[in-house]
């Protein structure tokens, strides 16, 4: 804990957007601002915002299909993630990926993957860039306990080791793959001393601790950057809505549910600080005011966003499309010619 | 001009990219130490080091997306997989992020990836390293599908293909690395967006690519001995696909045979004969042929196989039945 609170401050505000944009999510789902699949991470947030303390703007970032709160704690603005949600130019991903596809280049953010375990492969990728490059950078990988059970999981794991390469994997183990229990998937359930097998640190946190997470993460970064190779932690941690707005949670006892609820990561927080006498009662009014104008203010700019024209469907799937309205129009010759830019 | 085979017009392919441009390696299976398992990066390890040809576990998943992430993070990657039957343990990647990146990102990343693989029947390898699958991925928006049928174009697609802001896949035929041909010194640049006529006639288009440009020009040399002049047309690129090109040739000759290594249904030559059918249907004399591969898994036995696969006659006889 910092002694004025500061940070610890700055932690809980954080958490607490995430809780409240993902809230106005599920409003503006049922008002049909917001289509498709829609995941929340309500309950984990204390992890996305205990991670990303841990990275630097140099730091590349590949997360997967629930990432509004990685977007988020990694200061994608709260305006660009919602208009993407309601599919408007002015979204991360001009409307094109929606709540599972958010980008931000500016950011290092390679992408909500929606493929479970599709991501790890990338983030490989980048940390080879960087390995061959020499580049002190980290990049982090965030997956969730589904994305064990995948080929390409294991795979990533022994490229990186392998190779020394500097990727932070972090798995968000919050105990079920859609409505398969981690139990009913995995032979050994617990996740960082599986991946040890590969002969990388592995650690386990608690998910539900921002604090413990970001003291986690911190350490596995710090011990990547310095090019001690890749480093796995497991964040233990729930959600406590369904896996999509399409979910009935048919598969998860109600009482579970409950008994992780009291364990939420945001009235925890503010337990501590207030008993630590670094929160008051304005200070945390003021801390709710601000991130309640903070959505609003996001839901004001995505609804009087634009849709982009029907004419521009066919943009960004190659390069010269821009160019040459037609896909199929595409020149070689001039690129041949050029130097690779 | 020096004589010089398709493997080794690959290989200086290779060797020239990787000398002009420093963000150029080569990964995959055995590319290093073994010299490539059709001997094609045989050397390179030892001219350019193991941080710029680098051999991977048998991983294909993971060692062609780490070629995405490369290409992603600011390198010029080449991936190379042993085969087109192996690259299926890296569909994904391949369709669900080197072909969806740009767009799903809104133009923001974009993937300068190229990925080279095996394809074709021909040498009694039975039905997991023999099939041609490429069609399925000429399927796919986002992907550059090339097919070099010569040792021009072994030696001059890659480097612009390397040029490419977006992912090229490159298909090379496992019958025509010990393809001689003529090159000149100088190694001319070609161009990847138009296909070739191979052999210029009147009477009838043989649409050809890869390993059935051989095939065709074999059936054009029978079918000049009887007196039809047949123009043969390398497709070259397979997405996308050179209409213009196939179309005009169509007009010149009205009639046409695709000759595909690829299985009929659901197939290259379907779409190769929809397009025919879109754009020059009233230019055509007979309904467009087509000369497949049998539609069953590719046989061991060297009979079966050669039975399995399209042959000069069976191009002959489509024309035949076309003129009769």
């Amino acid at each position: 804990m910092s002694k004025d609170g500061t940070h610890d401050l700055e932690l809980l505000r954080q958490m607490l957007r995430i809780r409240r944009f993902e809230e106005r999510c599920v409003e503006l789902y049922s008002a049909s601002a917001i289509r498709g699949f829609l995941h929340l991470a309500i309950g984990e947030e204390a992890c996305a915002v205990g991670v990303f303390q841990a990275l630097g703007p140099e730091d590349a970032v590949v997360s997967t299909y629930r990432e509004h709160g990685h977007a988020l704690a990694r200061g994608i603005s709260m305006r660009a993630v919602l208009a993407e949600l309601e599919g408007k130019v002015e979204g991360t991903s001009r409307g094109r990926g929606g709540s599972m596809h958010l980008f931000d280049a500016g950011a290092r953010f390679y992408g909500g993957n929606a493929i479970v375990a599709g991501g790890l492969p990338v983030a490989i990728g980048l940390a080879l860039a960087d390995h061959l490059q020499g580049r002190r950078r980290v990049t982090a990988c965030l997956f969730g306990d589904g994305a064990v059970a995948e080929g390409e999981f294991h795979e990533s794991m022994n490229l990186a080791a392998l190779w020394h390469l500097p990727v932070l994997f972090v798995c968000e183990n919050n105990l079920y793959a859609m409505g398969t229990s981690l139990a009913r998937a995995q032979a050994e359930t617990d996740l960082a001393l599986k991946a040890s097998a590969y002969r990388m640190p592995a650690w386990a946190a608690d998910g539900m601790s921002v604090r413990d997470v970001e003291d986690t993460a911190r350490r596995a970064a710090d011990a990547v950057r310095a090019g001690g190779g890749p480093y796995f932690v497991e964040l233990r941690t729930y959600r406590f809505r369904a896996h999509s707005m399409y979910d009935p949670d048919r598969y998860r006892d109600k009482a579970e549910i409950e008994r992780w609820k009291e364990r939420d990561p945001i009235p925890a927080l503010v337990t501590e600080l207030t008993e630590a006498g670094l929160l008051s009662e304005a200070t945390w009014r003021a801390i709710q005011d601000g991130v309640q104008a903070e959505v609003d203010d996001a839901t004001a700019y995505a609804e009087s966003g634009t849709l982009e024209p029907v004419e521009d469907l066919t943009r960004f799937c190659v390069a010269d499309a821009d160019a040459d309205a037609g896909a199929e129009a595409v020149a070689g010759q001039a690129l041949a010619e050029s130097r690779v830019p | 001009m020096t004589t010089t085979t398709y493997r080794q017009a690959m290989r200086e392919a290779l060797r020239d990219a990787l000398r002009r441009d420093e963000r150029v390696f080569l990964m995959g299976e055995d590319v290093g130490r073994y010299g490539g398992c059709y001997a094609v990066s045989l050397g390179l390890l030892e001219e350019f080091g193991p941080q710029r040809i680098i051999d991977t576990p048998l991983s294909e998943s993971a060692f062609v997306g780490a070629g995405i992430g490369a290409a992603l993070g600011g390198m010029r990657p080449i991936v190379e997989i042993m085969t087109v039957n192996f690259s299926l343990l890296a569909l994904d990647q391949i369709v669900n992020n080197a072909a969806t990146l740009r767009h799903m990102s809104g133009g923001q990343f974009n993937v300068p990836l190229v990925i080279r693989m095996t394809t074709g029947a021909g040498r009694q390898l039975a039905a997991q390293h023999s099939h041609s699958l490429e069609g399925w991925y000429a399927h796919v928006p986002g992907l550059r599908i090339l097919a070099p049928a010569t040792v021009q174009d072994a030696r001059g697609m890659l480097w612009p293909a390397l040029c490419d802001p977006d992912p090229v896949l490159v298909f090379e035929h496992g019958l025509l690395y010990n393809a001689e041909g003529e090159l000149a010194a100088d190694a001319p640049v070609v161009d990847l967006t138009t296909a070739a006529v191979r052999r210029p006639g009147t009477d009838v288009t043989l649409l050809a690519y890869g390993g059935t440009l051989r095939t065709a020009l074999a059936a054009a040399d029978d079918l000049a001995g009887e007196g039809t002049s047949a123009e043969v047309l390398d497709l070259r690129s397979l997405r996308p696909l050179d209409t213009a090109t196939i179309v005009a040739s169509v007009q010149h000759t009205h009639r046409a045979v695709v000759v595909d290594e690829g299985w009929r249904s659901g197939s290259l030559s379907a779409e190769v004969s929809a397009r025919i059918t879109e754009e020059a249907f009233y230019d055509l004399d007979a309904p467009v042929a087509r000369v497949c591969a049998a539609e069953v898994p590719v046989p061991y036995a060297k009979h079966l196989e050669e039975a399995a696969l399209p042959s000069p006659g069976a191009v002959v006889e489509a024309v035949h039945h076309m003129a009769a």
